[in-house]
């Protein structure tokens, strides 16, 4: 995570577990106690109890299953996560916090083994409680050849995981790596009982399930015996599925639901000047890019490179594509809040001189060929022809290419030397960095390879000490930022609106949309 | 065509839409101020000198969008429609002269097609098949064909009995000579009302497609696609949003009712025919 | 849509709406024709049966791959293959299927391995429901105004209505849908705008909450039906009988009621079932306006995974739908028009 797993965060849970053993005193003292961060607590408002919450979401399917293994969308994430605990959590700090655990470390200096300590005396909705074994269980569940599961990229370095006492888990990589634990934080690594059928909905989660319709509706009730005691507000949630963003904002507006999600920028000023509506923001969850090639002409040069991104005029993209939602991006895919974000980095702003500059210094090469479809990112077709109209201004001619939107990660990603797309932002600095600029990486869109990079990263990956390691993403977003072929012009936020009655809100950087998708518990309705 | 019954104000105010339709979807490089998807103000402003009847989601104006959309929508729906026609008259035609077991074959598959609901097929077969102009089509016209081909069979069959079809069968005529040249004439009057019929029909259902995303794709836009995009502002009492779902349903009306002007001469045919 | 309803043709006669070839029975009982009509149904369902099972299998994806995604080795798409059943040649899974089929059983879903029946069953359900409450409304309606406007035939009584209903079939649906949630539910809060019914739902509340949706389909399919009730009365009402009976000074409503309505039941029966299939078959657009959770949605969500038995049985099940509508209302209409029961 954003720079946890270090020694300072190693020990953090050891203190909030004194404060919990102490928690019987604090709660009465504080509405709840101090006790996980970014509770609901953290801010100003005391929670309500009680109430039926209902989130009216995007992207549910008739063929959605309870299995985490299964989740691939916000629908099922958030119904997911009602249910199911993870042994990590992300914080709204963008950092690692125990959630089944108590506490977590390296076993070896090399981070290749990590040790993960159970919390006791929490149960499931069975009433059977939980144990090392049932971690190791759910882990595995994604493990294996057979496996289908969305989170077996995320464990494909583990090489054994082994209930190494009743509350107690060890787990074995094949290599070192200082942000393992935020695998675990993953939206497919839920934990259910050793042996059970994940489909049947039992885990530790603040609400059991009542009843699931696959791309209807899930009805959860309150957990009584949740483990987390200043969280879970409400007595009962509703997750509808509402694929429609009309119908969805139709039911906020009529106060039907509390919350929905995706709510599009151009809507959002209308949205937020009615009266008893919030918007929900996430910020800087996804960035919009231009990746070029660089090795393909004439992308392969360095000036030309800074040529573009020089010529896009960013500030233009953000007002027309997101009407001023989101934030700029500086060709560095580690988004702001990210705690390794190299803050010292000058926002590069749009200079026609520079980028007339570079293009004659790169030999005023013809031939740039933009390829896009919607489907790179949203707005993609528009922000190229906004991006070839800037460009013009400098003398360079951008050719913009319409391809069709089917087929367009077979065959036009990867494959043509310029083009658009997008990522979700990962949570931790290594995800994202190794996910698309390490040489071996499948979806290396700008097919960067440089063994320093790569050397670099890996010891970043194994580097405990928390402010070379600092200097080691410092030095790898540099080089991005001046040489590498991804150009970065947007990074954007998650919008999603709830009615005013809804309280305890809070963003998770990186953790996705609604609260790291926990909203469920950490809402309260007032009344 | 040849006797069409007197024009009453309805038929009038029918082929004047239509008409415009069609005008605004011939001359729409000339017609529109804008290009397309050229954004001229802010998202759904009010309308003004400039963009004639407000903007659009994103700030384009609407009324060219509107404009260039007539033109996307009535070249699907006429294509569809004209492919449709072709099909399902040869073929209705063709078991009509033919009878016997050409006849049962043809009209027994033709039942089958028609025993699968139309928006079901639709959408199982767009959504699993590329997304181009030429698929959407092409399913268009068949859907319409299996209906085409049932009206024009029974058209064909009432006139294949009569002495004249007769008298030709005698004379040694092929069956193409036939139904080019006794069945082809006497059956256009009602033919064409079915045409304008079918045609409203297509432009409703390829508008459904846009709707649900399985029809024309961006950047192009039909009328469809055009309430698709705007329909966020129909919460908000957008006017914008009003224009593109009315538009069609003005056409629709338009078309509809030119077809029943025509139909004031065949009613009398066909209930002739419904009670013999 | 108010499209396919209008499609199928307002004016055109009724060889042009029903599926089934229309009736070309040469005397007989009425018992035997339709025991012909019940078979000739069914041998329709099978041949049905036949172009689903044929068409989802050249459905172009491979289930196996395309449940894989990034993870499809040979070995696993082999090993997933196997599993479903897919190395048996098409012949033998389709006499399988079929079998199960008709004892109920569609086997399960391949993306979330749901019993595909018990999925179904709620959702058919909550479609049929629909279905009836918009046909209880609009089949009345329709057929009330139909008779005013032959009662009032060239008045602006008819005028009115002849307006109002063909602007109703030319509103596309999605339009109408939307139109209503900003009048009824954004503006006003009367109604809710979202349907999303469930079992537990008191039958009152779940009336209220599908009043939207139902408005909708109403709006669709009032106008195909009341145009083809008032084509099809002026028809009769054109016919010798009718005049001699004006001529005995009859009062007018009551030639309409006692003489031209029985012969001129015939097509409206025909045009309601079409209207009522479509009901059921064509509500797509309403569920994801109003998030209804019926068939359609059911369909489209499984068609984009490439769930093939889901797709096989929810065809199946809206082709017998449609079939079965049509079938009762020949028979209907071989019940009340004795011209047709003894034909030419």
């Amino acid at each position: 995570m954003p720079g946890s797993p270090t020694l300072s965060n190693i020990l953090q849970p050891t203190r909030r577990q004194f404060l919990q053993n102490a928690g019987l005193m604090t709660t009465a003292l504080s509405a709840g106690g101090v006790l996980l961060p970014g509770s609901a607590n953290a801010q100003a408002a005391a929670p309500t109890k009680g109430g039926h919450l209902i989130l009216g979401l995007d992207t549910a399917s008739s063929s959605d299953r309870l299995d985490p293994a299964f989740y691939t969308e916000a629908y099922m994430y958030t119904v997911g996560f009602q249910l199911f605990n993870t042994v990590l959590e992300l914080g709204p700090d963008g950092k690692l916090f125990g959630a089944l655990a108590e506490s977590w470390e390296a076993a070896t200096p090399d981070a290749s083994k990590w040790v993960f300590k159970l919390k006791k005396g929490i149960q499931f909705h069975n009433g059977k409680e939980l144990v090392a074994q049932d971690v190791v269980y759910s882990l595995n569940h994604h493990r294996g050849e057979n496996s289908n599961s969305g989170g077996k990229g995320q464990l494909l370095a583990v090489t054994d995981i082994k209930a190494t006492d009743t509350h107690e888990v060890t787990v074995t990589l094949s290599a070192g790596n200082a942000d393992f634990p935020a695998a675990l934080v993953d939206y497919h690594m839920g934990i259910g009982p050793d042996g059970s059928d994940f489909d049947k909905g039992v885990g530790t989660g603040a609400f059991i399930l009542e009843d699931f319709q696959p791309g209807v509706r899930a009805l959860t009730k309150r957990n009584p015996n949740y483990w987390a005691s200043d969280r879970a507000h409400v007595d009962s949630v509703e997750t509808i599925a509402m694929s429609d963003a009309t119908a969805r904002m139709a039911a906020l507006l009529s106060g039907q639901v509390h919350v929905i999600n995706r709510v599009e920028p151009r809507t959002l000023d209308r949205l937020s000047s009615r009266p008893g509506i919030q918007i929900l923001r996430s910020q800087e969850n996804t960035m919009f890019c231009f990746p070029m090639r660089v090795d393909a002409a004439p992308y392969d040069n360095v000036d030309l490179r800074l040529a573009l991104k020089y010529a896009i005029d960013r500030e233009e993209l953000q007002k027309s594509l997101l009407v001023g939602t989101g934030a700029i991006g500086n060709d560095n895919p580690i988004a702001s809040w990210n705690p390794y974000f190299a803050k010292d980095i000058p926002l590069r702003a749009y200079d026609a001189d520079k980028a007339a500059f570079h293009f004659k210094k790169a030999g005023s090469p013809g031939g740039i060929q933009l390829s896009v479809s919607d489907n790179g990112f949203p707005g993609s077709v528009d922000a190229a022809q906004l991006f070839q109209a800037s460009a013009a201004k400098s003398g360079i001619t951008i050719d913009v290419e319409r391809v069709p939107s089917d087929g367009y990660w077979d065959e036009v990603w990867l494959k043509k030397p310029f083009v658009a797309s997008n990522w979700s932002v990962r949570p931790t600095a290594d995800a994202m960095l190794s996910l698309i600029f390490q040489s071996d990486a499948p979806w290396n869109e700008t097919a960067w390879r440089d063994p320093a990079f790569d050397k670099l990263l890996a010891d970043a990956r194994v580097e405990l000490d928390e402010t070379k390691r600092k200097q080691i993403y410092h030095d790898l977003q540099v080089k991005l930022v001046d040489e590498g072929g991804e150009l970065i012009p947007l990074f954007v936020d998650n919008l999603a609106a709830a009615s005013d009655k809804v309280g305890g809100y809070v963003p998770v950087p990186g953790g996705g949309d609604l609260s790291g998708y926990r909203l469920a518990e950490r809402a309260w309705l007032n009344a | 065509m040849r006797n069409l019954p007197p024009l009453t104000p309805m038929a009038l105010i029918g082929l004047a839409g239509v008409a415009a339709f069609i005008v605004l979807a011939a001359f729409a490089p000339w017609l529109a101020p804008h290009p397309v998807s050229e954004v001229v103000g802010g998202v759904w402003d009010v309308p003004s000198a400039d963009a004639l009847l407000g903007t659009d989601n994103i700030g384009r104006d609407l009324f060219s969008r509107l404009v260039w959309g007539a033109r996307v929508t009535f070249t699907i729906a006429a294509l569809a429609t004209a492919i449709a026609f072709l099909i399902g008259v040869s073929l209705g035609f063709y078991a009509a002269v033919r009878r016997g077991w050409v006849d049962q074959v043809l009209s027994r598959l033709n039942d089958l097609m028609m025993a699968i609901p139309t928006l079901i097929f639709a959408l199982v077969v767009l959504a699993v098949l590329p997304k181009n102009m030429v698929v959407l089509v092409l399913v268009m016209a068949t859907l319409e064909a299996t209906r085409v081909f049932r009206v024009s069979r029974a058209i064909a069959a009432d006139l294949v009995g009569l002495d004249y079809v007769e008298v030709a069968r005698l004379r040694g005529e092929s069956w193409r000579w036939i139904m080019v040249r006794e069945i082809l004439p006497n059956a256009l009057s009602p033919l064409l009302a079915e045409l304008g019929l079918r045609f409203a029909f297509a432009i409703l259902f390829l508008s459904t497609l846009s709707f649900l995303g399985l029809g024309v794709q961006p950047p192009i836009a039909d009328w469809g696609s055009l309430v698709k995009e705007n329909k966020d502002g129909l919460l908000f009492g957008v006017f914008a949003a009003l224009i593109p779902g009315a538009a069609i349903a003005v056409l629709v009306i338009c078309v509809n009712l030119v077809v029943d002007w025509m139909l004031q001469k065949t009613t009398s045919l066909k209930g002739a025919r419904r009670n013999g | 849509m108010g499209g396919p309803p209008l499609a199928d043709g307002i004016d055109t006669d009724i060889r042009a709406i029903s599926p089934l070839p229309v009736q070309k029975a040469g005397g007989g009982s009425v018992w035997l024709l339709l025991v012909k009509r019940l078979l000739l149904g069914l041998l329709l369902l099978w041949a049905v049966s036949l172009v689903i099972f044929a068409g989802t299998q050249i459905l172009p994806g491979d289930v196996a791959t395309s449940m894989l995604g990034q993870q499809a080795t040979p070995e696993a798409v082999a090993s997933i293959r196997k599993e479903l059943g897919l190395e048996q040649p098409a012949p033998v899974r389709y006499v399988k299927w079929l079998g199960a089929a008709i004892g109920g059983d569609f086997g399960r879903s391949y993306s979330n391995r749901q019993d595909i029946a018990k999925s179904i069953a709620p959702r058919l359900k909550n479609t049929l429901l629909l279905a009836a409450m918009a046909a209880v409304i609009a089949v009345p309606l329709a057929i009330l105004l139909g008779i005013l406007s032959v009662l009032y035939n060239g008045t602006w009584i008819d005028r009115t209505i002849g307006l109002v209903t063909l602007s109703a079939i030319s509103l596309p649906e999605f339009f109408a849908g939307y139109l209503l949630i900003a009048y009824f539910s954004v503006a006003h809060f009367w109604l809710p705008s979202s349907a999303t019914v469930s079992d537990a739902m008191p039958i009152g509340q779940r009336l209220v909450v599908m009043l939207l949706p139902c408005l909708t389909l109403v709006l669709a399919v009032l106008g195909h039906m009341m145009r083809m009730t008032r084509a099809a009365l002026l028809n009769v009402m054109a016919s010798p009988y009718i005049e001699t009976a004006l001529l005995k000074g009859l009062p007018w409503w009551r030639i309409v009621w006692k003489h031209a309505l029985p012969n001129a039941l015939s097509p409206i029966v025909n045009v309601v079932a079409l209207n009522l299939a479509y009901l059921i078959v064509g509500v797509v657009v309403v569920e994801v306006i109003f998030v209804y959770p019926g068939m359609g949605q059911y369909l489209v969500d499984h068609v984009a995974k490439r769930d093939v038995p889901v797709v096989q049985a929810a065809g199946l099940v809206f082709a017998a739908v449609y079939i079965l509508l049509n079938i009762l209302a020949d028979m209907v209409s071989v019940l009340t028009n004795p011209r047709l029961r003894h034909s030419r």
